[in-house]
């Protein structure tokens, strides 16, 4: 597959991936050994029959080949882009061992590109059951519950607090990464199948609780929105953004195209993003794009970035610099930032995880020059629905308690995605929203039958 | 889709009115509590007290000073506003305090009837006090009457009521009745000065804060403000505070974040502006 040179895409927010042409995708598709226990598909979150696929690209049947991706994963173009491959299906494949692995993430992807070209019909519905579920929150948690349930024959309100329906593949994840008329596109479909999509509506508020709790079912997918800070002085001063502010005014608000755009973001010339997983690659990678000199600075070593492997390599390619074991103190300046005075780490024993512990060195202080800092070191679910939820229990960082299922602790409410698992991945979200869907769709045909 | 302009208008120099049709944000909203509006697809996301519901219709007031509450003042009956997202915050607190006073400072007026009204049906006495640089930038005195049991009116030219600050007006209250809740709504360095009336006394004073915001709903953190030395978002977490704990300097700042962005998004607006009323027909 090819990449763009970096010199043109760090000007611009186009994909950086042009994707596989037919060709290269049937002779990468040839390599699958189609082993009998395929353990791939056990490290597919929502275990995708990856072996079928293949062969039916190695065959050049590429709309059987998405049929058939179809049935696990909805969202397929968007989890061929943003999935972390290397510790999934790819990581898992036997081909990894000697060579390298087969690109099954690039085949996804290049399969739902070659079936959305060809305008895809959604698929179709069961009879209308008259049952109305409420879903909250459009991320692919609340998109995948609304596909499901809507193809099961429900009547399917969705809730999405901004504008544009998407969560963080719309907000969050940069357009160079997950072109925005992909996602547009997934959506459109799941329209098409009858969801009812309201936009600008904040559940809780612009819905009330005894009007959500009036639909048959509710299924919460508000996501892990709330951005942590690092809690250090300094941290108010003008320039000092969340990764998600500063990625929602350039993703969804448009600022990099200020002033045709109205949204503003700074300028900078020097900016400092701290953490280490995508979120960070991202903020560091569009601040890049801004033109500035980025610096990435992370408590931890290389190999521990939580990041996708290839967002940190592309990262480094578009002139990211790394500093690592390193960790803010302080943020310095006086009304705007000036700086970031940092502690060099080194990793000692190990955590309650196993993950070795950064442990300051003492008098090891820094300076990095920079006029804006970037946070992101993470988020939690956001308190303002789910606080206000009667019954509701929460996990220690404050996600929604769920069994397996998706179940709640209020009989019909069910959650998935970031709100129950924590900052986590699309595809997990979106796996345990089909589990939820199901157990949804369960719960209510049982009471019809009542 | 969008949200009409049902009626429009100016109150007083540069002070507009908007009532907006959004029966999500209308059926729901108490007062204290404020939305969010994009006017249209390039627009930016800005709060908006809501100052008065009517039915499905919802009153904002603002003062234009940049591009967008600009291009907000040329909308008219019939006129779509893309996003209205709503109501967001938490209410005014509200109870049978006694004796509360609503001050209001020039387009801050227009968050004030609605508290009055709470805190009138909550059974206080409620007095109101309002101020403005001049008569010509005064609004909603009839309004403010109507609810409040006594209201007295400051301009700091004189050309209207008592000639000095609402604060000046707020001290003689303070002293004269001793009142048991305050509420200072205006621009932040009025909230900061007229609020400083009522510590001595002990009195609690809310005001409300209007940071600069992105969403609206805690996700992005660019509304912080500080609180009893405290970070909090304004957006979620109030957008009213305790005035004696919140630090306005820091509030002050922040709001002058984008300043140099404001001015060139004004003069474009400024010069691009025909008679359609902005960018409408060259989008
Ligand atoms: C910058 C960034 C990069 C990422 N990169 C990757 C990646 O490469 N690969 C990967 O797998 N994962 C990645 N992730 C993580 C992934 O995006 C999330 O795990 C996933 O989006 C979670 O989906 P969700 O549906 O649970 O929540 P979200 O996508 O967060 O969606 C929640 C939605 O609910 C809305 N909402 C919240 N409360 C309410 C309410 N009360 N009423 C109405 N609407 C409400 C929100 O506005 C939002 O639109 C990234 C995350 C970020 C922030
Ligand atoms: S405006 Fe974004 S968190 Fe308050």
């Amino acid at each position: 597959m090819a990449e763009r040179p970096v010199a043109e895409r760090v000007r611009d927010f186009s994909e950086v991936d042009t994707g596989l042409s037919p060709q290269e995708a049937i002779e990468e598709a040839q390599r699958c050994l189609q082993c009998k226990k395929p353990s791939c598909v056990k490290g597919c979150p929502v275990e995708v029959n990856i072996p079928a696929f293949l062969a039916c690209v190695a065959g050049g049947d590429f709309l059987g080949a998405a049929r058939i991706i179809k049935q696990d994963n909805l969202l397929p173009a968007i989890c061929g882009r943003v999935c972390p491959q290397e510790v999934q299906c790819e990581g898992a494949c036997l081909l990894g061992a000697k060579d390298s692995p087969v690109r099954i993430g690039d085949l996804e992807r290049f399969v739902a590109d070659y079936e959305r070209a060809l305008a895809p019909r959604p698929p179709t519905r069961a009879e209308p059951t008259g049952r109305r579920v409420a879903v909250v929150g459009s991320g692919p948690a609340g998109l995948t519950a609304a596909a499901e349930l809507a193809r099961l024959g429900h009547t399917v309100v969705l809730f999405e607090s901004l504008h544009e329906p998407g969560g963080v593949l719309v907000y969050g994840i940069p357009g160079f990464r997950l072109p925005k008329d992909i996602v547009r596109a997934e959506i459109d479909q799941i329209r098409e199948m009858g969801v009812q999509i309201l936009t600008n509506h904040l559940a809780g508020t612009s819905v009330s609780l005894p009007e959500l709790l009036a639909f048959d079912a509710v299924f919460l997918g508000t996501g892990a929105g709330l951005p942590f800070f690092l809690g250090i002085p300094g941290e108010n001063l003008n320039g000092v953004y969340s990764a998600n502010e500063f990625l929602t005014r350039v993703n969804l608000m448009h600022a990099d195209r200020f002033p045709e755009f109205d949204t503003p973001v700074r300028h900078a010339a020097r900016v400092v993003v701290v953490g280490g997983g995508n979120v960070a690659m991202d903020a560091a990678r569009v601040a890049r794009r801004l033109g500035a000199r980025v610096t990435l600075v992370y408590r931890r070593r290389e190999e521990d970035f939580p990041a996708r492997k290839a967002e940190v390599a592309r990262a480094r390619e578009e002139g990211v610099e790394f500093v690592t074991c390193a960790n803010p103190v302080r943020i310095l300046g006086d009304q705007c930032v000036t700086g970031v005075e940092c502690e060099r780490m080194e990793m000692c024993g190990a955590d309650e995880s196993g993950r070795p512990e950064p442990v300051a060195i003492p008098g090891s202080q820094f300076t990095i020059d920079a006029d804006m800092v970037i946070e992101a070191i993470g988020q939690g679910p956001n308190p303002l629905l789910i606080g206000r939820l009667p019954g509701l229990a929460y996990g220690r960082r404050g996600n929604v308690l769920v069994d397996g299922e998706g179940r709640t602790a209020i009989p019909k409410v069910f959650a998935a995605g970031d709100v129950a698992t924590g900052a986590a991945t699309v595809i997990l979200a979106m796996g345990g929203a089909k589990k939820a869907a199901r157990a949804i769709d369960r719960m209510l045909r049982d009471r019809v039958g009542e | 889709m969008g949200y009409k302009v049902r009626m429009a208008g100016q109150l007083a120099e540069r002070i507009y009115q908007v009532w907006i049709e959004a029966p999500h944000v209308a059926r729901h909203a108490l007062a204290g509590q404020f939305l969010v509006i994009r006017i249209d697809e390039r627009g930016e996301r800005i709060p908006l007290t809501i100052s008065a519901v009517e039915g499905d219709l919802v009153r904002v007031i603002f003062m234009a000073v940049g591009k967008t509450t600009y291009q907000l003042a040329t909308l008219r009956p019939g006129d779509e506003i893309r996003d209205v997202v709503g109501p967001l915050g938490k209410p005014s607190e509200m109870a049978r305090y006694g004796h509360c006073v609503i001050v209001g400072g020039g387009a801050g007026i227009a968050c004030c009837p609605i508290i009055a009204r709470a805190a009138k049906a909550a059974g206080n006495r409620v007095t109101g006090i309002i101020g403005a640089r001049s008569s010509a930038f005064l609004i909603l005195e009839d309004e403010m009457r109507e609810v409040c049991d006594e209201l007295y009116v400051a301009t700091d030219d004189g050309s209207r009521g008592f000639h000095g600050f609402a604060a000046d007006v707020l001290k003689k209250v303070v002293t004269e009745k001793r009142p048991d809740r305050v509420w200072v709504i205006g621009p932040a360095i009025m909230m900061k000065v007229t609020s400083e009336v009522t510590r001595p006394a002990g009195i609690r004073t809310i005001v409300s804060l209007n940071p600069i915001m992105v969403d609206g709903t805690g996700m992005c953190g660019s509304c912080r403000v500080v609180v009893d030395g405290k970070t909090r978002f304004a957006c979620v977490d109030g957008p009213e505070f305790d005035a004696h704990l919140v630090d306005f300097d820091t509030l002050m700042m922040r709001q002058r974040m984008y300043l140099e962005e404001e001015k060139v998004a004004l003069e474009q607006f400024s010069s691009h502006t025909c008679a359609c009323g902005g960018r409408k027909s060259h989008g």
